[in-house]
């Protein structure tokens, strides 16, 4: 081969290269890519059935239930319109707690949402952005006195 | 007083670093010798101005000066002396001062280190730097001042985030912001260079250096980031592909591949233009960092601002400096030639595929990071791409790149000459492959399909680093700094390939709700809960169990894992328990109590992960091997020792000095 054809067949080589790269880039993306939907979404059968997810929201007050001595946990996740019912095993971040924004990763089961991921804010300021904007769209309702 | 003081150096610095700028490059345009005298004293200025502000500011943080908005938000009375002085970075006020001083540090580094640079030259690289701290000085009196006072003061401060207490968080942010600030030299040589339309080998000799230094700060700072992320962050990983850690990642595999395309430059005189435009995509992706980490856009522990005027000002001042960059490197690029020619097994190839793989995976990580900001800022549905987008791809572009590491350390410059080293690549190999082999099946058993790859890899770039400095020892060399440099860091290479291929397949996790006195079965380990009791700290109470780690039935560690209650921000901080060997990190991570008596607890075993950390170490050490090489030392100059790049040097230093005087 000349020169110039083998600096062709690199340069022709390079440009195969990315495209297989941006190829199984663009495979890996579409597989991993999470969606986040909020408890009135999933209420109106927009959550995808056997996909995972992110679901967001306010966990209820009162609604956490856990089996003592165990890693087991369900709660009900609100956004003041429509409540979704969490179940989870594991261990809970640290800032997890009733009243408080959180998001979880999983997929519905029979009307359950059963979480592999829970995710709590670093600090007592955060909020999930998706979850601020969904609470933006339903405003909770004012605290009743005395809770 | 003393807080109104550091205000107004801040804003006397803000006015010199204007000065700089434009004395810097409008001085060097006109030939103007007095116009360009004016720099070094403006960068030294700027240096004590900054200086005074940070001091100011960690005066009121060690004296409780809680009149001071900034000291109030993040320090607290019971906070001991030494995070009083870490506080100082851990909000967004604070490190953007930081960040100013950092640049202040380098370009006053630049200017005594350029004394024997041509001056026009010098003075544009410095205007360009000062250009940036303007940007970031007034970034900081305009929008995020830290000595805004409160009136009345409170009686107590608002406490520093309890997870910033810690000794490794403490280091992280300076070494970090030491190499994003770092990449900035190597982005003004390569705007000075281009201001010239002159760009020749010396230039990427002078480039090198501070290259190399801003590459191994940033590599120390996301290994430190990451370090403390495995033990405070309490749940265990190393690397969670979080928005944050990408902003750090991305930089630094830009900086790889400057650093490689650089020395093709110095030797060869290629890639010119490339050099220059990864230079500027080097200092972007920094810039990019800092916007995305410090905007608020991203939500995360590091991301303090919610002020959407100041995500603007970083956004707008991004667009300056990269669209300023490219443009100037569109005027200018195509004038630069790269005459010699090579072929497609010579060295400087194989720089070139390191360069455009290291290049594709930055834009991966990219793509994965900004993918959710773009999909909300067109309105789309909310996403997220999860770790395993990057755990497919990551590898994919590694592996092979580690294949031609291995193979291309043998390649010569210009022809490749692989055939004279075929003994060499084969032995290397076939050695790589029977150690990886009985390490993966023999040691650990099978693991991911791509584990012995990895492990494979790893030992042969390791081997195929070593041949060339035992050979020049035993036929008695010299062994210049720049080659044991190069080795070691790519030494650190192998390690961290044979590690994390390691890390990832054979790591053991479980969680589980346990009492004192109960077992939790590991594999041949087991985690024995011994007892739990209250303990109190300086400004926390909580609780401490000890567990004892057993390995066959004989007890091999005790570890002593916490659970904090941080009195003041009432928050709830997770200390894990971490016994190290050397070849194996046995972790535990309290969490609440369940009732029942029963605690859930996460137990770990990670093989290999401290060589994660050793990598990392490897890789700075070798770029100190190849900052202090003698060629460095030995500035240009005319008893500079004969070596491969001396013609090109001499000329362009006779037409710098013509140009001086």
């Amino acid at each position: 081969m000349t020169p110039r054809q083998k600096r062709m067949a690199l340069v022709l080589g390079i440009v195969a290269g990315v495209s297989v790269a941006a190829w199984l880039g663009m495979q890996a993306f579409r597989a991993n890519v999470m969606f986040f939907f909020d408890p009135t979404q999933i209420a109106a059968g927009e959550a995808p059935t056997g996909e995972r997810f992110r679901l967001g929201g306010m966990v209820e007050k009162g609604s956490v239930e856990k089996t003592e001595g165990t890693l087991d946990i369900k709660f009900l996740v609100t956004d003041y319109k429509h409540t979704v019912r969490v179940k989870y095993s594991g261990i809970l971040p640290d800032l997890f707690r009733e009243g408080q924004g959180v998001v979880a990763h999983g997929r519905m089961q029979n009307g359950t949402f059963v979480a592999d991921e829970i995710l709590a804010k670093h600090d007592e300021k955060y909020m999930p952005p998706e979850v601020a904007r969904s609470l933006k769209d339903n405003p909770p309702p004012p605290a009743p006195a005395g809770t | 007083m003393i807080p109104e003081l550091g205000h107004f150096a801040l804003i006397l610095a803000l006015v010199l670093a204007g000065a700089q700028t434009f004395f810097g490059i409008f001085g060097a345009a006109r030939g103007d010798a007095r116009w360009q005298a004016v720099v070094r004293p403006a960068v030294a200025g700027q240096f004590v101005l900054v200086s005074t502000a940070i001091g100011a500011l960690v005066h009121a943080f060690v004296t409780f000066d809680f009149s001071v908005l900034y000291v109030a938000s993040n320090s607290n009375s019971a906070l001991p002396t030494f995070y009083r002085v870490a506080a100082l970075w851990g909000a967004h006020e604070g490190s953007l001062l930081l960040w100013a001083w950092i640049l202040a540090v380098w370009t006053l580094a630049v200017a005594i280190a350029s004394r024997n640079l041509p001056a026009s030259f010098a003075s544009r690289v410095m205007g360009v730097l000062g250009f940036v701290s303007f940007g970031f000085l007034l970034f900081t009196v305009a929008t995020s001042n830290p000595f805004e006072r409160i009136i009345p003061a409170p009686a107590d401060g608002r406490d520093l985030n309890p997870v910033l207490q810690d000794p490794a968080l403490a280091i992280h942010p300076p070494l970090l912001y030491m190499g994003y600030v770092g990449l900035s030299v190597a982005f003004a040589f390569a705007c000075a260079a281009m201001l010239e339309g002159k760009l020749d080998q010396v230039w990427a000799r002078w480039t090198r250096p501070w290259t190399t230094m801003a590459w191994a700060f940033l590599g120390v700072g996301i290994a430190l980031g990451s370090w403390w992320a495995y033990y405070e962050l309490g749940w265990g990983g190393y690397w969670f592909w979080d928005p944050v850690e990408n902003a750090s990642f991305m930089p630094w595999l830009v900086a790889t591949a400057l650093i490689h395309s650089l020395a093709a430059t110095e030797k060869r005189g290629v890639f010119k233009s490339w050099t220059l435009l990864l230079a500027i995509l080097a200092f972007s992706l920094s810039l990019l960092g800092t916007f995305l980490v410090r905007s608020g856009v991203l939500t995360s522990v590091h991301s303090f601002a919610a002020d959407p005027t100041r995500g603007l000002f970083i956004l707008a001042f991004l667009i300056i400096v990269i669209g300023g960059a490219l443009s100037l490197y569109a005027w200018r690029a195509p004038q630069l030639r790269s005459p010699a020619g090579f072929e497609g097994t010579a060295r400087e190839a194989f720089l070139l595929y390191n360069n455009i793989f290291l290049v594709v995976a930055a834009a991966m990580v990219l793509i994965g990071t900004l993918a959710p900001l773009i999909a909300d800022a067109v309105g789309a549905a909310p996403l997220s791409v999860g770790a395993p987008y990057f755990d497919k791809l990551f590898p994919m572009l590694m592996l092979p790149l580690g294949a031609l590491v291995a193979i291309g350390i043998h390649a010569a410059w210009k022809r490749g000459q692989l055939g004279n080293n075929r003994a060499r690549i084969l032995i290397g190999l076939g050695v790589a492959l029977l150690a990886g082999l009985v390490l993966v099946y023999g040691v650990y058993g099978v693991g991911k399909p791509l584990t012995p790859i990895g492990m494979v890899l790893g030992i042969w770039i390791i081997l195929s680093s070593l041949f060339d400095p035992v050979d020049r020892l035993r036929r008695r060399l010299t062994l210049p700094r720049a080659i044991i440099g190069m080795t070691l860091a790519h030494i650190g290479l192998g390690v961290g390939l044979v590690a994390i291929s390691t890390v990832e397949s054979y790591s053991v996790e479980r969680d589980a709700a346990i009492a004192p006195g109960e077992t939790l079965a590991l594999g041949r380990y087991a985690y024995r809960f011994d007892s739990i009791k209250e303990i109190e700290g300086p400004n926390y109470d909580g609780v401490r169990a000890v567990v004892t780690v057993l390995r066959d039935g004989a007890p091999v560690a005790t570890l002593h894992p916490e659970q904090r209650n941080y009195w003041v921000q009432r928050s709830t901080l997770t200390e894990a328990g971490i016994a190290s060997r050397w070849n194996l990190d046995m972790f535990v991570a309290l969490s609440k109590n369940v009732g029942g008596g029963r605690w859930s607890v996460r137990a770990q075993l990670r093989p290999l992960l401290d060589w994660v950390w050793l990598s990392a170490a490897l890789m700075a050490l070798g770029a100190v091997f190849a900052v202090t090489d003698r060629r460095y030392r030995v500035r240009a100059s005319a008893s500079e020792p004969a070596g491969e790049t001396t013609s090109e040097p001499k000329m362009a230093q006779g037409s710098a000095a013509a140009e001086a005087t």
